[in-house]
């Protein structure tokens, strides 16, 4: 590989080890200046260390890196500033309570001499940035006044205001609705339009396919791959990724819906600050129906799901699963009525970390005559059980039982979350989120089994900030937006356009 | 380096390395000072293990703090740090003291009675914390603190009441001889008297020392809380909360009564410590200048087993011996006894690094083959 001027960034025999464990092995990139180059790969494939060790977040154990044709050595972020690049991680960072111009200047002041800070110059130099790059934001609002979106540009603003020519940005659409996806792919072409270099990580195909000139895909450490994006379909780019053919469409028949399972009536719920989360929201759920609530984060879906798993109490309203309510009980209760639920944040409130496999499995039926006898825990049958479901889900590794479950992979982490809610029978099954941070093979998996246990005939409420999901899942499908359902429709009989706009506050005209 | 740190990451390994580093560290000190460390250690062990009565003293010594470490091992696994151990051991001993006094009935219920009042005591007095931490999410560390000092005045306050208040002393009446710990009473028996008479071995180490059964109660009393950690549902759901509570209460586990039930448990093992003390060592209450730390040491030893109540055996024995050997130093060679409590604290301060430097060792392993550090 020769070193040519006219690549912004090329990385050589990138090699990473953590332990014994190689994340990455001798793998090669090469991104075009001025162009939108994106990374793609599962979970676990190397795509983030790759670009921690551009941005020098982690140092690589062998390889060279070039910039513009010049070799450097990254070692720490100021470094990787210096030589012009920037990075915008997944999780921003952020402080809440200062305005998004005092969030931009943050350690790289403009001051009037003895450390005055002259904000003058700095809001003319931001707003310059702002005009330049169409990243409409207001700099004297407070971050925790804005929304996610909003948060990213300025994400984006902080990065070119320290002099970025080279921007990464860590699976940037994760938190946006389709409309503020649309907007940042706006903003991305306007920089590579004015020379800037755009490196994106990924594992939505159609994005790629919409922004990108070029893509490499990474698997398992290992380089795959680079094309143009031109050339490829996104089941080639799936297929490259995983490395076997997947479903990128969970297959699923028509529902065959029975009577209502589950109904909240007019529901009321506060949040912490003591204001209405949650405001009149009725909502039904037939047995064998899927019924998927799109939103973005922040809409009442946290205070929703506890409300029904009594986590929280309500103000106002009823939650019936089979014509008990159970509003305002315990959550002992709404598990004894049968509501089982996969959480949001798996690791908080899914799992006992340290706990075994096998005793997360019981968590919530230790106390049945199966697994307990006058009070004295029966170990073997416990045992037995998580060796049976280990292999009914596939949960690696297949010898884990008495393993803490922290040892685990994200994904096998919720498998044996899903195994134990799946394993309860319950009539009414809450997923949350149920494949956030997961890789195809991981989503594909969970998709067939929240379709099969509606085959069976549960009720199941899917939860997800990811409208795909939402949307290729949903029998029935129900925005949510400010703590209300704004709008219910059946499957096929809506575009993602429209549910963006709803879940934006917008209306929708006739 | 991969069976290296797998033995390294051994909680017994680092405790015993603490306590070689605490011997070591002490050594240091000494010579600093002009003394020649072997030669105190010689007479520290010679002053623990010389005669078989200082043997049966040790382990005197070491029940109560057995007891009250236990009871500080079984509220960390739940999540809680049960500092107010010594008022929970204080009230054990105040009401221990006040039933013996008021009761009389026969040694075979008597005795019983007090321990179970004792205990109960305890357990009610720390349940109070475990309620206002549970319903009021008032950290129990300051309802402990504040807790103990309470304890502290209301055991002066019960000594200075007239109706048990010995005229002219600063204590209590002595218990009825019913509620005596059985041990002392077997001695003081014709047929124990006749024994020890005869005996000279065991003359030694009951006739000479308040033997009790305490030690075998604190035996009885970690095997227990073993077994209901490990082998119940209760304890199931104990190891639960304090490991997660927010995944144990959304899976219906009550964290709010598992809380108070935790500081129920631990007060009433303090409480029984306390109680225990009275029966079987003093007799009777005293009326207290300071806190006496029977509480305070079992946080030591609690940490010094690195959690474990079968643990908090051993260490509360080799508490109690260092402690005990201790004395011999300043009396043979004037070195001065502190030097044991910079031997316990130190091994203390290292085997509380147990929980950190396993976490280091990964992390550095982590690293691999990065030279840097």
């Amino acid at each position: 590989m020769n070193i040519q001027e006219d690549y912004a960034v090329q990385m050589r025999g990138i090699t990473k080890r953590f332990g014994s464990f190689t994340a990455l092995a001798h793998v090669d990139i090469k991104i075009k200046k001025g162009t939108i180059h994106s990374i793609l790969g599962e979970n676990g494939a190397g795509k983030t260390t790759l670009m921690n060790i551009l941005y020098g977040l982690l140092n690589a154990d062998e390889g060279e890196i070039y910039l513009n044709g010049k070799k450097v050595d990254i070692k720490n972020p100021n470094i990787a500033i210096e030589h012009g690049i920037g990075m915008v991680h997944q999780h921003f960072m952020l402080v809440e309570n200062f305005t998004i111009a005092q969030n931009i200047i943050l350690g790289k002041e403009e001051t009037k001499g003895l450390g005055v800070i002259d904000i003058d110059k700095a809001n003319e130099k931001i707003l310059k940035i702002i005009e330049k790059y169409g990243l409409e934001v207001d700099p004297n609002e407070l971050i925790e006044d804005v929304s996610v979106g909003m948060q990213q540009k300025v994400e984006i603003i902080k990065a070119l205001y320290r002099g970025a020519d080279i921007l990464i940005l860590d699976e940037p659409t994760a938190v946006l609705t389709p409309q503020e996806i649309k907007e940042l792919l706006n903003i991305m072409h306007k920089l590579i339009q004015d020379g800037k270099t755009v490196i994106i990580i990924t594992h939505k195909l159609n994005e790629i396919k919409e922004s990108c000139s070029e893509c490499t895909i990474l698997r398992r450490g290992q380089y795959i791959d680079t094309v143009n994006v031109c050339d490829v379909n996104e089941e080639d780019l799936a297929n490259k990724m995983v490395g076997r053919s997947v479903n990128l469409v969970a297959e699923k028949t028509p529902a065959k819906v029975g009577d209502v399972a589950f109904e909240i009536k007019n529901l009321f719920v506060k949040n912490e600050k003591d204001l209405y989360a949650i405001k009149d929201l009725s909502l039904e759920i037939r047995k064998g129906e899927i019924l998927g609530i799109a939103g973005i984060d922040g809409n009442g879906q946290k205070e929703l799901v506890e409300a029904i798993t009594n986590l929280k109490p309500t103000e106002k309203g009823k939650i019936r699963i089979n014509g008990v309510e159970i509003q305002n009980t315990s959550p002992a209760y709404v598990l004894k009525n049968k509501v089982a639920t996969i959480h949001e944040d798996r690791q908080k409130v899914g799992l006992v970390l340290d706990f075994t496999v096998a005793e997360n499995i019981v968590l919530e039926s230790f106390k049945s005559p199966e697994y307990s006898k006058n009070g004295i825990i029966l170990k073997d049958k416990i045992i037995n059980k998580a060796k049976e479901l280990i292999k009914k889900f596939d949960i690696r590794p297949g010898d884990s039982e008495e393993l803490a479950v922290r040892g685990l992979s994200g994904g096998n982490q919720q498998k044996v979350i899903i195994a134990r809610e799946v394993e309860n029978n319950p009539d009414l099954l809450i997923a949350v989120q149920p494949t956030r941070g997961l890789d195809v093979g991981a989503i594909e998996f969970i998709h067939k089994t929240l379709i099969s246990e509606r085959d069976k005939g549960k009720a199941i409420l899917l939860i997800s900030y990811e409208l795909d999901e939402v949307m290729n899942l949903s029998d029935t499908l129900a925005v949510i937006y400010d703590g209300s359902i704004v709008d219910t429709f059946k499957q096929g009989t809506v575009d993602e356009n429209t549910i963006g706009l709803l879940m934006a506050g917008g209306k929708v005209s006739g | 380096m991969d069976n290296i740190s797998k033995i390294l990451k051994h909680k017994i390994t680092f405790i015993l390395i603490a306590i070689v580093v605490g011997f070591l560290v002490a050594a240091l000190v000494l010579g600093l000072t002009g003394y020649n460390p072997l030669e105190v250690y010689r007479i520290l062990f010679k002053g623990m293990f010389s005669k078989p009565r200082y043997i049966m003293n040790i382990i005197i010594k070491a029940s109560p703090i057995i007891l009250t470490g236990i009871s500080v091992a079984f509220a960390l696994r739940v999540g809680l740090f049960n500092i107010g151990v010594e008022g929970q051991y204080i009230v054990g001993t105040i009401v221990a003291t006040v039933v013996g006094i008021l009761f009389d009935f026969p040694p075979l219920i008597q005795f019983p009675l007090i321990l179970i009042a004792g205990a109960l005591a305890g357990g009610l007095y720390g349940a109070i914390a475990g309620y206002l931490k549970a319903k009021r999410g008032i950290h129990e560390v300051i309802t402990g603190i504040m807790f103990n000092w309470i304890a502290f005045y209301a055991g002066n306050y019960v000594v200075s009441l007239e109706r048990f208040k010995d005229p002219g002393t600063t204590t209590t009446y002595f218990i009825n001889a019913s509620g005596f710990d059985p041990v002392y009473n077997w001695k003081m028996s014709p047929v124990g008297q006749e024994l020890l008479q005869q005996n000279s071995f065991l003359r030694e180490i009951l006739g000479r020392t308040s033997a009790n059964i305490g030690i075998i109660i604190a035996i009885i009393v970690a095997l227990l809380i073993t077994f209901i950690l490990r082998k119940t549902t209760k304890g199931y759901e104990l190891r639960a909360v304090g490991l997660n509570k927010y995944a144990s209460g959304a899976s219906g586990i009550n964290v709010e009564k598992n809380t108070m039930q935790t500081l129920l448990i631990a007060g009433a093992t303090a409480g029984l410590s306390g109680a225990l003390s009275i029966t079987g060592v003093s007799q009777r209450l005293f009326e207290l200048m300071a806190l006496e730390n029977y509480g305070f040491n079992g946080l030591s030893v609690a940490l010094m087993a690195g959690g474990s109540p079968i643990g908090s055996i051993f260490a509360g024995l080799l508490f109690a011996g260092l402690n005990y050997g201790g004395g011999s130093i300043q009396l043979e060679i004037g070195a001065p006894s502190e030097i044991i409590d910079i031997l316990i604290g130190t091994i203390v301060f290292c085997t509380a690094l147990v929980t950190v430097v396993p976490l280091l060792i990964e992390k550095i392993n982590k690293r691999g083959g990065n030279k840097k550090c």
